[in-house]
């Protein structure tokens, strides 16, 4: 249930069923209400379509996301939050039948342009998935890998220095100071996602998408990641797609709740979760549905 | 009356007991709730009568040629007894078929020690195929010396029939049998590994769906023309043209040359790699594929660092095993590479191979007493340890990698 790549008929009727009971009104063609627009975005979405074959994943999606801003993104399964996410560094590439319309610019460059350098957005736009999946490499290598592909490093002192201060910035270096020799899938669970963001991290990132990075991983975990997340934005850009509203009110400042395929609701986090303006975010907060 | 029709006698008693016994628990459900569903009743009959009748006829046979040879005499009421067996053991079973009759643990108990029988089968013949070649291969070693034979570099294995006979020394050193055959399975090797793992990787990561279905099976139709084809396409197209291209190199090349039989035989081996790669890299999780992707690395850096290395144990299977096929390949090597015994790492010469020695030493006449012909089983056996030895290597580095990384 925890896929929302792909809408199935299934999800899609549930969804329905829910939503005739809770509100008789469609949502389609309807505006997004809230606080779209930010005062100093570093990503523009503009009217973003995404289409899986003939099924509409994403409609109509405008939202601006802030610079050292934490944006998280809510909804049912299979309403497009993921599938949007991932517009956002172009990972829907990988997908053969996936399609997406409209413009999304990162700091005024429009990354749905066809001619732009895929690469060097996934450089600047990191991605940390749901489940840890480290490399099977050493603790060491699985974090100066980006560095290495970008050649970021000119020596070994400066690939050190750069894998020690991602490390240290994700709060794993005390951990594993004394065996960055040993693989990284050895780590336990939470330490696996903390070293997947320090790889993320260590290609400089202006922006990080974070894909239920939480989910796998027990409360302590969960925890650490979190605070985390709470420090990385003094320096990041940070999205984050999460099923746990908990989680979204204590890491973000922005929230964004999807509904099949369609942008609800956005606002201070606070706001949504006290004063929703849509009848649908109200329920889906209040756990009526979801 | 044959064996085949007892075994077939056998069989159809055997459904009867079935139903005999599917019938029964039936009726007995009636009263009071079985042990087991009925299904297993009629089971366990079938699975009892029909294995008593099997296991007397093997014993009637041990003891028949071991102990009682008279008892060849009596063959005509092996078939009588065998069937008093079954009945016997469906009777004794039919009258246990009762409400507390543990039917469900008997039936599993039997099949897994047929089936314990049936693994234990393969390891038998394993054995008793290396204790054959062991012995032979012990009787040439009595006459020839292992050293003589493990690092001679003379192989002439002819030997004098008639005591006046002149000109047939006996020289058994088999060196060049194996550089020959090595030097055939290393330019092999150099053809089949890049161009399997390189298709491998096209076909896995960067062909269309449709590209695939229709040049993977296309490809595997490499690995299924017979190799005496292949060994024609050797002598008549590819020996030709080495001989050829080398001349206008001024280079001289035997027409039966080591480089005509690797090439070819690299070509039939390439589905080998890479069916096996292809299978073994789509194996690969995606969220690797895309945990390296998405921090801006690029397809083929993509592959080179995580993919690759994470079907590396996979892929050294492949190899292995496209090794260990090269090595036991014999056909096109007799046609494309000649029978002469150099010693030799030039590419351009004839060469031979240890299998096709040992097709010609027992090919045609032979004694199976004089060295020539146990020549044979001592090629065999060191055949034997060579593969032994590399499947070993192999498992190893793959245990070791899998250990570090999983």
């Amino acid at each position: 249930m925890y896929n929302d790549n792909f809408m199935t008929e299934k999800n899609i009727e549930m969804a329905d069923k829910n939503f005739d009971v809770n509100d008789q009104s469609t949502v389609d063609n309807e505006e997004t209400v809230g606080e779209i627009h930010v005062g100093d975005p570093r990503i523009v979405a503009k009217n973003v379509d995404v289409h899986y074959g003939d099924k509409i994943a994403i409609n109509n999606v405008s939202i601006d996301i802030g610079k050292n801003e934490v944006l998280a993104m809510i909804g049912p399964s299979g309403c497009g939050k993921s599938t949007f996410l991932r517009c956002l560094n172009r990972m829907n590439d990988t997908i053969d039948s996936c399609a997406v319309k409209g413009e999304l610019y990162l700091d005024k460059e429009n990354i749905l342009d066809k001619k732009i350098d895929v690469v060097s957005l996934r450089a600047k736009v990191g991605m940390v998935f749901q489940k840890p999946n480290p490399f099977p490499k050493s603790i060491y290598e699985n974090v100066a890998y980006g560095a290495k592909i970008h050649g970021m490093a000119k020596n070994k002192a400066e690939l050190d220095e750069i894998v020690f201060k991602s490390l240290e910035r994700a709060g794993l270096f005390q951990e594993v100071k004394d065996r960055l020799d040993s693989p990284g899938t050895s780590l336990s669970g939470g330490q696996q996602q903390r070293l997947c963001i320090a790889r993320t991290i260590a290609v400089s990132p202006e922006v990080i998408l974070m894909d239920e990075p939480c989910s796998a991983l027990d409360p302590i975990a969960t925890a650490k990641v979190e605070e985390l997340i709470y420090e990385l934005k003094e320096n990041f850009t940070i999205v984050i797609v999460t099923h746990a509203m908990q989680q979204a009110a204590r890491v973000s400042q922005r929230t964004a709740y999807f509904h099949l395929g369609n942008l609800v609701e956005v606002g201070p986090t606070e706001k949504i979760f006290t004063t929703p303006i849509h009848k649908l975010t109200e329920s889906y907060i209040t756990g009526r549905f979801g | 009356m044959n064996l085949s029709i007892i075994f077939f006698i056998i069989m159809i008693l055997g459904v009867s007991a079935y139903f005999a016994g599917l019938k029964k628990s039936l009726v007995l459900r009636n009263d009071k709730k079985l042990n087991s569903t009925p299904s297993y009743y009629g089971s366990i009959l079938a699975l009892n009568s029909s294995l008593s009748a099997i296991f007397f006829i093997i014993l009637w046979f041990v003891i028949e040629k071991n102990f009682i040879t008279q008892l060849e005499n009596y063959r005509n009421y092996l078939y009588l007894f065998t069937l008093v067996a079954f009945l016997i053991s469906s009777i004794l079973t039919y009258k246990k078929i009762k409400h507390e009759f543990k039917a469900r643990d008997n039936v599993e108990k039997i099949i897994k020690i047929l089936l314990f029988a049936c693994s234990s089968l393969a390891i038998l013949i394993t054995i008793g195929i290396f204790l054959s070649v062991i012995f032979e291969s012990n009787r040439f070693f009595n006459t020839i010396p292992i050293t003589d034979f493990l690092f001679g570099t003379h192989w002439s294995p002819q030997m004098p029939i008639r005591e006046d006979q002149v000109g047939s020394s006996g020289a058994f050193g088999a060196v060049p049998l194996f550089t020959g055959t090595f030097l055939i399975a290393f330019i092999a090797m150099c053809i089949a590994g890049p161009i399997g793992l390189m298709s491998a990787i096209y076909l896995s990561e960067y062909a269309s769906k449709k590209t695939r279905d229709i040049v993977k099976p296309l490809t595997e139709i490499l690995a299924g023309i017979p190799t005496v084809v292949y060994g024609f396409f050797a002598v008549i197209v590819v020996a030709p043209f080495i001989r050829n291209t080398g001349e206008e190199f001024g280079l001289a090349i035997a027409s039966e040359s080591a480089l005509a039989a690797g090439l070819v035989m690299g070509i039939m081996i390439i589905p080998f790699v890479s069916s096996i790669s292809d299978d073994v890299i789509n194996a690969v999780p995606q969220n690797l594929k895309d945990g390296s992707l998405g921090i801006g690395a690029t397809k083929s850096e993509t592959i080179k660092k995580v993919i690759i290395p994470a079907a590396l144990p996979g892929i050294i299977g492949g190899l292995l095993l496209a090794v260990s096929r090269a090595i036991g390949e014999t056909m096109i090597v007799v046609m494309a590479a000649g029978m002469s015994a150099n010693l030799t790492a030039n590419p351009f010469e004839a060469v031979t191979t240890v299998t096709v020695q040992i097709v010609i030493l027992l090919v045609g006449d032979q004694e199976f007493d004089s060295p020539k012909t146990l020549a044979a089983f001592a090629l065999g056996l060191v055949l034997f340890f060579m593969t032994l030895i590399l499947n070993y290597i192999a498992l190893h580095i793959v245990r070791k990698y899998r250990e570090q990384y999983e």
